[in-house]
């Protein structure tokens, strides 16, 4: 049985953070287990980086549990135009998180649960993480198929992939997180995570896609409070330190100073969206106009998320020449986004001369352009 | 865990004295040789190679994926570098020196070898070589002994300069609180510290700091002076801002905001001016306010506004019309598609509400419910944002009476609706009573539009508001 403390022990805490180098006290020297109450991504990406910027790990590690209402997570230098479905995400309201370690893109709902295993640089050793995880599988139902690959994933039954690792390793500590797939929406999963689209050229790190099962489809009894339980316990026996999961609460600023800045600047666009390494995108598409099939070829280069240079080529004379060039104008220098592209065409629109024909034109290549972002 | 020494001599390579070493690209373009400025605290400074450290788990290469500084950059210890991945960890590479960026080694993408260098840092000879190994991971050296002063097993934090400033004042680190990442004791951390011990003022620094008072003089009257008591004379220094001015280029909403402005510019504005009793609205809002909302739709002023408008239209077309390019011709603009200017965190926006003279103002509370949805999101499309006719911008929400609002091209008006203010006011019979008043600010395209015009759509408007049974009579 695993003991839960709830605000009494945060305030407890609290207390011991007057010293500027504010440290989590444990009950007993070498290890701490810390649960979010929240399920924000971002907020929870948050908590994270506090820990690394400012716990002294020397002597101690921890355990941080947590889990997303429908998020997707990027890697620290993937593309997510490669990676996700960034137009049905908006759609269906799910956000979009790049986290600062390493790897590949994974889907978060409340049916994943996410372990962060914080220590310092020197003890920094993914393999031992996964294989505490898989002894508290083992030991929760001893029938599971479960093992660690070489490549740090978790598979069920030797085919299908119920954890992926990341890690981020800082100056003087390093923390090593993974999922758990315990009961995921797969269909939103797969669809979420299918990029549409095409031509993109980048030297982003790529996601290695692969089958997925959850859990609890192998065993019905499981739950996402059980897996989190059986993993704390291995956990504390391990570290001997006592069965004790301390709920966090990653809005608070007086346990955790500072960490609304580093919420917010998770939610930036420049850190979500800018930090795409840089990529090409070379696609052309067909817009059927009055009976006819035109072909459009469009080449940008994106950087830091915003566009470098664009080339669009029109068949000759379908638009007029000086408006084709103020779109590419106006469209150099701007972000590779939806938004930002619908204003600025709408307001060229305006500014041209009031011609329902042209109007359509206008409408139907914006309408495309807007779909490539 | 392997630890790469250097052997000094093999790693420092002198620049010759022809070079000039000060940081004043000018200098360069002196064709004779010159020694050229030189502070005491600058010498010629020896080229370091710093090495990529060990990363763990028997790692050996990594890719580049991000540089955060650039060949000339000055770095302090523990800035961060760089950005480098393998096998999914990311790993931070931060400075172990202070000193000048001269090489990088790798482009981006490129792969990076642990144990060869990873960037050429110029440090400062007279401070030495510093050791290869992590400030805080390995004990101190017999030599070194003074740059890591143990406190409650916690090893002080500051850079070799920090460090010879406080010895330099017979500062023993341990005394004083550091305000830097991870607790580093900073330059301004011993500034502040010899400020409490001397009393003297500083000059301001950017984090606010708490200035011991003057001591009280409590003397009685009949006591004399005490000449011999000490207060601390404020010393005048130049007060130092180093703030820096910041130019960015003009991009997205900022680029679109431009552009619709300055063409606004062509067109020659007049203004109109006049407040609305709203008195009556407020009570018919209230009323109706609780219809709507079980009907799932939030109804504010807006729709009331933007109906009276439509209604308005219908009677002064030529306020819903367009001048083209050449003032030759007008068009009298068949839908109204009324604009309400929306503010959101990237910018402003003018979604449009569609044929307004055939929507119901539940209709339209509906509609500016889903435009004000998708604003909020970023999620307006072109449809939404073209094809407006006619423009209410309802400034009053933020505050303000009245405006000078632009007309948005290629429309001839535009409206900006003040705050609703509760103000005293006579009625018929001379009595003074409590009145909700809204100021409303019309600008027109004098061109073809006259004061006349504006004058008599404002009137039926704000008679539409006034009186909102007066609406039931011509509503279609």
């Amino acid at each position: 049985m695993v003991l839960r403390s709830s605000l009494k022990s945060c305030l407890q805490l609290a207390c011991t953070l007057r010293t500027p180098k504010a440290g989590f006290r444990s009950t007993a020297s070498g290890g701490l287990i810390i649960q979010s109450v929240s399920n924000d991504v971002y907020q929870n990406l948050a908590v994270e980086d506090w820990i690394h910027d400012h716990m002294n790990l020397e002597n101690r590690q921890v355990l941080f549990l947590w889990r997303n209402s429908p998020a997707v997570v990027i890697g620290r230098h993937q593309n997510p135009w490669q990676e996700c479905n960034l137009r049905l995400m908006r759609q269906k309201n799910i956000k979009l998180a790049r986290r600062r370690s390493g790897g590949g893109t994974v889907y978060h709902d409340l049916g994943n649960i996410n372990l962060t295993f914080f220590t310092n640089r020197k003890k920094y050793e993914r393999m031992e993480n996964l294989k505490l995880v898989v002894k508290a599988l083992k030991a929760l139902r001893p029938q599971l198929d479960v093992h660690v690959t070489d490549r740090y994933d978790i598979l069920l039954d030797r085919q299908y992939k119920i954890s992926g690792t990341a890690a981020k390793l800082g100056r003087t500590v390093a923390y090593h997180h993974c999922t758990l797939l315990c009961n995921t929406d797969k269909h939103v999963l797969s669809s979420v995570l299918k990029s549409p689209y095409k031509g993109l050229k980048s030297n982003a790190t790529p996601s290695v896609p692969a089958s997925v099962k959850n859990l609890l489809e192998e065993d019905h009894g499981l739950t996402c409070e059980m897996l989190l339980d059986a993993i704390a316990e291995e956990y504390a026996a391990q570290h001997q330190i006592d069965h004790h999961i301390t709920l966090v609460n990653p809005a608070d600023e007086t346990v955790l100073p500072g960490i609304n800045n580093k919420t917010e600047e998770l939610q930036t666009w420049e850190w979500v969206y800018g930090k795409t390494p840089k990529f090409s995108v070379s696609t052309c598409f067909n817009m059927v106009c009055q009976d006819s099939i035109l072909d459009v070829k469009v080449d940008m280069d994106v950087k830091h998320g915003r566009i470098e240079a664009c080339n669009i080529d029109l068949p000759e004379q379908w638009l007029p020449p000086a408006l084709c060039n103020e779109l590419v104008k106006s469209l150099t220098g701007s972000k590779f986004c939806p938004n930002e592209t619908t204003t600025l065409t709408t307001t060229l629109l305006k500014l041209c001369p009031q011609d329902d024909e042209l109007h359509s034109r206008w409408n139907l290549l914006c309408k495309n352009m807007v779909t490539l972002m | 865990v392997c630890i790469h020494r250097v052997r000094s001599c093999s790693s420092i390579r002198f620049i010759k004295s022809k070079y000039v070493c000060v940081f004043d690209k000018s200098a360069l373009k002196f064709s004779h040789q010159q020694r050229l400025f030189r502070t005491s605290a600058v010498s010629c400074g020896q080229i370091v190679q710093f090495k990529l450290s060990d990363i763990g788990e028997g790692i050996t290469e990594v890719t580049v994926k991000e540089w955060y500084i650039k060949e000339g950059d000055s770095v302090s210890q523990f800035d961060s570098i760089c950005e480098v991945q393998s096998d999914k960890a990311s790993v931070t590479i931060t400075s172990r020196y202070d000193g000048i960026i001269r090489k990088l080694h790798y482009n981006l993408d490129e792969i990076a070898y642990v144990g060869k260098p990873l960037v050429d840092i110029e440090i400062d000879a007279s401070k030495g070589v510093a050791p290869e190994e992590d400030v805080v991971e390995t004990p101190p050296m017999s030599h070194e002994e003074h740059t890591h002063q143990e406190i409650k097993g916690h090893k002080t934090l500051a850079t070799p300069a920090v460090r010879r400033l406080a010895m330099e004042n017979n500062i023993k680190l341990s005394e004083v609180v550091g305000t830097g990442k991870d607790n580093r004791i900073l330059k301004e951390d011993i500034l502040n510290y010899l400020a409490k011990q001397t009393g003297a003022i500083l000059p301001p620094s950017p984090k606010p700091e708490i200035i011991p008072p003057l001591p009280k003089s409590e003397t009685v009257p009949a006591a004399p002076k005490d000449k011999a008591r000490k207060v601390p004379v404020p010393v005048s220094r130049p007060i130092v801002f180093s703030g820096k001015d910041k130019t960015e280029p003009i991009t997205g909403f900022h680029k679109a905001m431009v552009k619709t402005m300055s063409a606004a510019l062509k067109i020659p504005h007049f203004g109109y001016c006049d407040e609305i009793d709203l008195t009556q609205l407020v009570q018919l809002r209230e009323e109706l306010k609780p219809l709507a909302q079980i009907r799932g739709v939030k109804l504010s002023f807006m729709p009331f506004f933007i109906k009276a408008a439509s209604l308005g239209l219908l009677q002064y077309p030529i306020l819903n019309a367009s001048l083209d390019e050449s003032c030759q011709n007008v068009t009298y603009k068949a839908s109204h598609n009324i604009g309400v200017a929306m503010d959101t965190e990237q910018g402003l926006i003018v979604p449009n509400v569609k044929n307004v003279q055939v929507c119901s103002v539940f209709e339209i509370a509906s509609e500016l419910n889903r435009l004000q949805s998708l604003g909020s999101a970023g999620q307006l499309g072109t449809n939404d944002l073209t094809g407006g006719t006619f423009t209410l911008s309802n400034i009053g929400t933020i505050g303000g009476t009245y405006a000078k609002p632009v007309i948005l091209p290629p429309e001839v008006a535009i409206g900006a609706l003040g705050k609703i203010q509760v103000l005293p006011r006579f009625n018929g019979k001379g009595e003074v009573f409590k009145a909700q008043i809204m100021n409303v600010s019309w600008s027109a395209d004098h061109r073809i539009i006259d004061g006349a015009t504006m004058a008599r759509f404002s009137n039926l408007w704000k008679s539409y508001l006034e009186n909102p049974a007066s609406m039931l009579l011509d509503l279609k």
